[in-house]
């Protein structure tokens, strides 16, 4: 089993209603593409989302660990 | 090396200063600073407040990355990068980069690097609240966080 917690900010905060959750999946292991199409009903990712597995940037084919904590915001804009 | 991710708002000068007074005494020959500040007009609207959102842990590793890579790339004493979050007006300071180096050279070169790849890298978002009540979030500054931002993003 593989537990991991997910976050989302900003605009795709608003978009999927929620700024965090706990995902247990079923099986060893699971990419990030496949996290992201189980959390919304099986939509692929767009285009313009970034993602990172323990604060660093990574792609939609990483395969996901017991705890890691994933994340997807739309493109930064600070400084 | 120091990176401070901070709500409260600061004053640039005083930070430079009291960072400059604790460095040893002699070794650098001068400090370059670029200090963000908020407009109140962007994409034609009038702007009068903005709230900045981040995550807390990526964006000081990324900052801090960023630094030492500076660090690897040019002779330079030491940097100081001030970022907020939170909400914040016109005229409010939003970031500093300060770089503290022997000759000047490699202080602007660490300092246009720092700033440029900060904008690139480190998770933070705008969002704007206009004159008529509207909040929208900011677009993007970068669609690549590998890459540089070019000094007019």
């Amino acid at each position: 089993m593989v537990n991991i917690s997910i976050k989302y900010f900003a605009s795709l905060r608003d978009r999927m209603g929620r700024a965090d959750e706990a995902l247990e999946l079923d099986g060893d292991s699971a990419t990030v593409s496949e996290v992201w199409a189980k959390v919304t009903d099986g939509q692929s990712i767009p285009d313009s989302t970034l993602i990172s597995v323990n604060m660093e940037y990574t792609d939609a084919d990483t395969v996901l660990k017991d705890g890691d904590e994933l994340a997807f915001f739309p493109p930064v804009t600070g400084g | 090396m120091k990176v401070i991710v901070q709500q409260e708002s600061f004053a640039p000068g005083q930070v430079i200063q009291t960072f400059q007074d604790a460095l040893p005494r002699g070794k650098h020959g001068g400090v370059v600073s670029f200090v963000g500040t908020m407009r109140d007009f962007n994409d034609g609207e009038d702007v009068v407040s903005m709230t900045l959102e981040h995550y807390p842990g990526m964006t000081e590793k990324h900052i801090e990355q960023v630094c030492a890579e500076a660090a690897e790339r040019w002779d330079i004493v030491d940097s100081l990068v001030v970022h907020r979050y939170g909400e914040m007006f016109p005229n409010d300071a939003i970031v500093l980069v300060a770089v503290w180096s022997a000759h000047r050279a490699n202080a602007f070169d660490a300092c246009r690097f720092i700033i440029n790849y900060l904008k690139a890298r480190a998770p933070f978002w705008k969002c704007e609240t206009t004159t008529a009540g509207e909040k929208r979030w900011v677009e993007h500054n970068s669609k690549d966080p590998k890459a540089e931002v070019s000094d007019s993003e």
